[in-house]
């Protein structure tokens, strides 16, 4: 399929709940907040390691959480040898994540994976294959992954990432500002990145298997959302460490401690290493329980995820058919 | 509901565990069970039911023990225990493991079985009751496998009659029958009534573990069957369950020779401190007072909260309560299952009905219509006067206080006639491991809550009972020395009508608070000689003396903070200036008791001083080997104030040898002198005086023991008694004790060797052992 063709099947993308939040404006650096934010490690690896065992859902809840899940897939590709065309098969995989068999045999209407995240230079290939999907583009961006290139230049890229049609930007912070205890300058980046992004929405990646510690974690992200986050994300998915149930704990608890304190809901993605089902559920839950029904939707919250889909689709004809499904049955992306 | 719907709600649903292999296993056994006596399952006699709390059906009818079948069960451990002994700690751990290994394979049907008979989860009983019981046969295989070695003076106590409560049939049972056997003991058990049916189950697995016949005896019933444990010809008693109960059992057994162990309740604190992790801390909570029910003996189930952070934290506490899911105990999602039985459904709402302080927070869930269900409660606002703060409700019911520094939380986490365990968040590793050390309480927990482990010890201070489970230190539980003793020999006082043989008469008063003290009562009594003279007169101390010793201790408490090395150095002052008398002490010594010993008494003394000298910094605690990412620290405290009957015979050897080990370990003591040979304990206070020991460290008393030995026992401000002496005391001791469950040390009429002695006992029963669970990482 050339990128130049639109696809024809049609997507409906009216189950996805509208955007209806106000944006999280931010809110002046609160230092003594930042400061006093504490996480235990020991308690919180017992909390998520608890978790999956104190939480199960079976059968047609089952087949429902997943196609939830899938909705909230940043369908996403990362490599230098990313390709227009190759955007182009990622995009329709995300117009159509589930094959219709399944969703009819489940009584479930089309439904769309959350946006496709991609590169800059992916972007005009992906905003053209998903045009009229409702589908938004996310581009990494700010130097991703490391960050390191020049300030001005990486305000620049969400510009022009923003120009090219990427409503959702995800940004990295500078690791070296929370491992040097400078939380001004990582508010003041963060401030910068956000205003540069205009009406697209900012998430923020915190790189937490750079950050050294889970009080860190808690500290970077209380600070990213005081400047303005729209998302906070974990990871990459380049560092050796990427999304974990307790890093996650720890970023959805600043989550509902800033929506306790200023009442904007601030969105949450795990990014990089979850690619089984049996994963996604369990984050689900995490969130079900740490902050509430509100956060299961796409506009707040989303996996970066790759591998995922393919795992979810085989567990959704295992529900349909009661036979264990094979990789090669479902479309490649 | 569809998929679509679903989709939108994103409820959990159900996810229920089956119980029907359960349910079939009951009924593989005729859904009628007897006792499991000398190998055999016996024949049903008069039958109750067996419910599931959460629905009310019957499970299963069991037999209601009579006198005969607990007099069958004992007859047959007795039959059973010699051979089991002798066969060696290899033998007894292979069948240990067996059983370890067994309630693995069969590891759901306990689980399942347990949650049907309880009301408690799935998810408990599959993850923490069944792993933990499973460890308990491991590790306690492993000691039997290492007794020869590590324990070669320590023999089996014989035949142990225990008694569980219901609240974790298994793993209480896990808890009292792995150490008994791995000794060489042999056991009769009584499982609550509620919930004995797992122990049917174990019944069944002994055998397929080969267990001998005898080892293991399992009789069901109420608590009247219990009695008859408790009273049978067994030798020594394990009791888990209500202070209430272990009160009367204490009574009862007083004087019998029995050992006894008592793990009762508590009204345990939680502190939270402002600098803790509050999202763990909130967490915390739903372990410790939301798991099982609240039906926990060591439940964190009284807040304290720094004021700092108080109405966060109970916001964040309130939140996370309205998120527990109540319900069927079979569905795996679900947090809180269903209370016992309506009886103890009932003691909950009366409880809190009763109260009116406060302000009081149910979780948001929703009951269902039939079974015992209460809902997670919060009460905030109260204080320590306040019933609720005070007295166990042993349901998934909170107190809270808050509190404005760390020593007024220790004040208040101690203010509680309670003392199994203590919870501590903080993130000041300072502050944290200052605190510990105060809490009365035999487990502290800091920053995480109801860990266990088979490995460290389990058990309490104050009237949460004496005894631990687990660890080196629950094995001494089941042993006693191997050494056969000699009996004690019956001393009275020697007559006489003379004058003294000295000049100038001499005063020999009490020793109080440092100080020389008349008897409040205004008595002496003449002490004569072996030849008739009158050597001197000894006062006649009473209730009050007894009372002002007790308070002069207490003073005394900063004894109790002193290093080792600085008690050391005391204990060899005292040894120095007792040998600078030491002709006169020996000569003293045969005068009272006639014959020529008196020169090795005051060796054997000086000995003694010279031995617990060396101990005082040396008799160091543990760290215990548990499966977490931390150290259990097991330390070693000072038991607190000490009362001791001093024995007859060797009137110096005997008082020192019972004074060196007690403050050696930072214990202040009350002396009750040799009652007919008094007077080388009045001298001996003249030798305290001039070796720096702090006033109120060692308090003498003289006069009868039947006097001091009652008030001593019963007094609610002393910690232990002990008792060297007229073995017609050792009953009044005991049964005394039970007034707060002090701790006991009573010879049973086996005499004490002051020559020679080892010290070993003496250091333990000196010492509490507490273990701090501090889990890191960052």
């Amino acid at each position: 399929m050339s990128v130049d063709t639109l696809p024809t099947t049609s997507t409906n993308t009216e189950h996805l709940p509208q955007v209806t939040e106000p944006r999280n404006t931010g809110m002046p650096l609160d230092l003594n907040w930042v400061l006093s934010a504490q996480a235990n490690t020991s308690a919180i690896e017992r909390r998520a390691a608890s978790l999956p065992a104190r939480r199960s859902v079976k059968k047609i809840y089952q087949a429902a959480w997943l196609l939830k899940a899938v909705t909230c897939i940043d369908l996403t590709t990362l490599s230098g040898d990313d390709t227009a065309r190759r955007v182009g098969r990622l995009s329709a995989k995300a117009r159509q994540p589930i094959a219709a068999s399944t969703l009819d045999a489940l009584g479930m209407p089309p439904i769309t994976t959350g946006a496709v995240c991609v590169y800059h230079e992916m972007i005009a290939p992906a905003v053209h294959a998903l045009q009229g999907s409702g589908i938004p583009v996310a581009a990494v961006s700010t130097g991703f992954p490391a960050g390191l290139s020049p300030l001005p230049l990486r305000i620049a890229e969400i510009e022009q990432s923003v120009a090219a049609g990427a409503a959702e930007i995800d940004i990295v912070i500078s690791r070296r500002h929370v491992l040097e205890g400078n939380w001004q300058a990582l508010y003041d980046e963060m401030r910068a990145f956000r205003a540069a992004c205009g009406d697209a929405h900012v998430k923020a990646i915190l790189a937490t298997g750079e950050l050294g510690s889970l009080r860190n974690v808690a500290r970077a992200s209380l600070v990213c959302m005081m400047a303005g986050a729209d998302f906070i994300k974990t990871s990459t998915g380049k560092e050796s460490v990427n999304a974990t149930l307790p890093v996650s704990l720890v970023m959805i608890r600043a989550i509902r401690d800033y929506y306790d304190r200023t009442g904007y809901r601030v969105g949450y993605k795990p990014a990089g290493g979850i690619s089984k089902a049996k994963d996604a559920i369990t984050y689900l839950a995490l969130i079900k329980e740490e902050l509430g029904d509100r956060w299961l939707q796409p506009d707040l919250f989303r996996f970066g995820a790759s591998s995922l889909l393919n795992d979810i689709e085989r567990q959704l004809e295992h529900h349909v058919s009661g036979a264990y499904s094979a990789s090669y049955r479902h479309p490649t992306s | 509901m569809t998929v679509s719907e679903i989709f939108e709600t994103m409820d959990y649903g159900t996810a229920p565990e089956a119980a029907a292999e359960a349910l079939a296993w009951i009924v593989d056994q005729g859904g009628r069970f007897g006792h499991f006596i000398d190998g055999a399952m016996t024949a049903t006699g008069e039958i109750f039911e067996s419910r599931n709390p959460a629905t009310g059906e019957v499970l299963a009818h069991l037999t209601q023990g009579t006198q005969a079948d607990v007099d069958a069960a004992v007859k047959a451990a007795r039959r059973a225990q010699p051979k089991w002994e002798s066969a060696g700690g290899h033998t007894r751990a292979k069948v240990l493991y067996a059983l370890a290994r067994l309630l693995q394979k069969h590891s759901r049907l306990f689980a399942v079985l347990e949650t049907l008979d309880n009301g408690k989860p799935i998810r408990e009983t599959r993850d923490i009751d069944v792993p933990l019981a499973q460890r308990h046969f491991y590790y306690h295989a492993g000691m039997a496998q290492l007794m020869q070695s590590e324990l070669p003076d320590a023999a089996a106590i014989g035949v142990c009659g225990q008694v569980i409560p219901w609240n974790f049939p298994l793993l209480m049972l896990a808890w009292k029958v792995a150490p008994a056997l791995a000794i060489g003991n042999t056991v009769v058990l009584k499982p609550a009534e509620y919930t004995s049916l797992t122990a049917m189950l174990f019944a069944d697995i002994c055998t397929q573990a080969g267990v001998p016949k005898g080892v293991v005896n399992i009789v069901t019933g109420d608590g009247a069957v219990g009695e008859m444990i408790v009273n049978a010809d067994v030798d020594k008693v394990a009791f888990t369950g209500s202070t209430a109960v272990g009160r009367r059992i204490r009574e009862a057994t007083a004087g019998s020779g029995k050992a006894l162990t008592l793990e009762l309740g508590g009204k345990s604190p939680y502190i939270v401190f402002d600098d803790a992790d509050l999202d763990s801390a909130v967490e915390g909570l739903v372990d410790a007072i939301w798991f099982n029910q609240g039906q926990v003996c060591c439940a964190g189930s009284r807040l304290l909260v720094h004021e700092p952070v108080a109405d966060l934290f109970y916001a964040k506490l309130r939140e996370r309560m309205d998120k527990l899911r109540l319900g069927s105990p079979l569905d795996k999602s679900i947090d809180v299952g269903a209370i016992v039985d309506p009886k103890q459904l009932d003691a909950i709402r009366s409880m809190v009905s009763a109260n009116t302080a406060g302000d009081t927070h149910v979780a948001a869930c929703t009951i269902p219509p039939e079974g015992c269900f209460y809902p997670p409660t919060l009460i905030t606002g109260l204080h320590p006067a306040d019933t609720l703060m005070q007295e166990e409700i042993f349901g998934p019911v909170l107190v809270s206080t808050t509190f404005r520094t760390p020593a007024e939380a220790v004040s208040i986490a101690n203010n509680t006639r309670y003392g199994l365990a203590a919870t501590v968040w903080s993130e000041n590793v300072n502050l944290a491991l200052d605190i510990a050390p105060k809490l009365s309480a035999g487990i502290v927990w800091i920053n995480g809550t109801n860990m266990m482990d088979a490995a460290a010890g389990f058990g309490g201070v104050r009237e949460s009972g004496f005894g631990r489970e687990g660890g080196w230190e629950g094995l001494s539980a089941y042993t006693k020395p191997k050494a056969k003793p000699k009996p004690v020999k019956d001393v009275a006082p020697m007559e006489g009508s003379g004058a003294p043989e000295d000049g100038i008469d001499r005063t020999a008063k009490l020793y109080i608070g440092g100080k020389q003290a008349r008897p409040d009562s205004g008595y002496s009594a003449p002490v004569w000689g072996k030849n008739g003279a009158l050597l001197g007169h000894a006062p006649q101390a009473s209730r009050k003396d007894v009372r002002n010793a007790v308070e002069a201790a207490h003073a005394a408490k900063g004894w109790s903070k002193t290093p080792g090395h600085l008690r050391a150095q005391i204990l060899y002052f005292i040894a120095e200036n007792l040998n600078a008398r030491a002709e006169e002490f020996a000569q003293r010594l045969n005068h009272m008791q006639g014959g020529k010993s008196g020169a090795t008494e005051v060796d054997a003394a000086i000995q003694s001083l010279f031995t617990y000298a060396a101990w005082a910094d040396k008799y160091d605690g543990q760290i215990h080997n548990v499966p977490i990412r931390g150290v259990a620290l097991a330390m070693k405290e000072p038991v607190g104030v000490i009362g001791a009957m001093c024995a007859s015979t060797a009137p110096l050897a005997g008082l020192v040898g019972v004074m060196a080990p007690a403050i050696a370990m930072g214990n202040r003591v009350i002396l009750c002198a040799s009652e007919p040979f008094p007077l080388a304990a009045t001298d001996f206070s003249q030798v305290l005086e001039t070796s720096d020991v702090p006033a109120g460290v060692v308090n003498i008393l003289t006069g009868p023991h039947s006097d001091t030995a009652d008030t001593l026992a019963r007094h609610m401000d002393v910690d232990a008694v002990w008792s060297f002496s007229d073995p017609a005391h050792d009953k009044t001791v005991e049964s005394a004790s039970a007034s707060n469950l002090k701790r006991t040390w009573v010879q049973n009429g086996n005499a004490v060797n002051w020559n020679s002695t080892d010290a070993k006992p003496f250091l333990a029963h000196s010492t509490e052992i507490k273990n701090i669970w501090v889990p890191y990482g960052e």
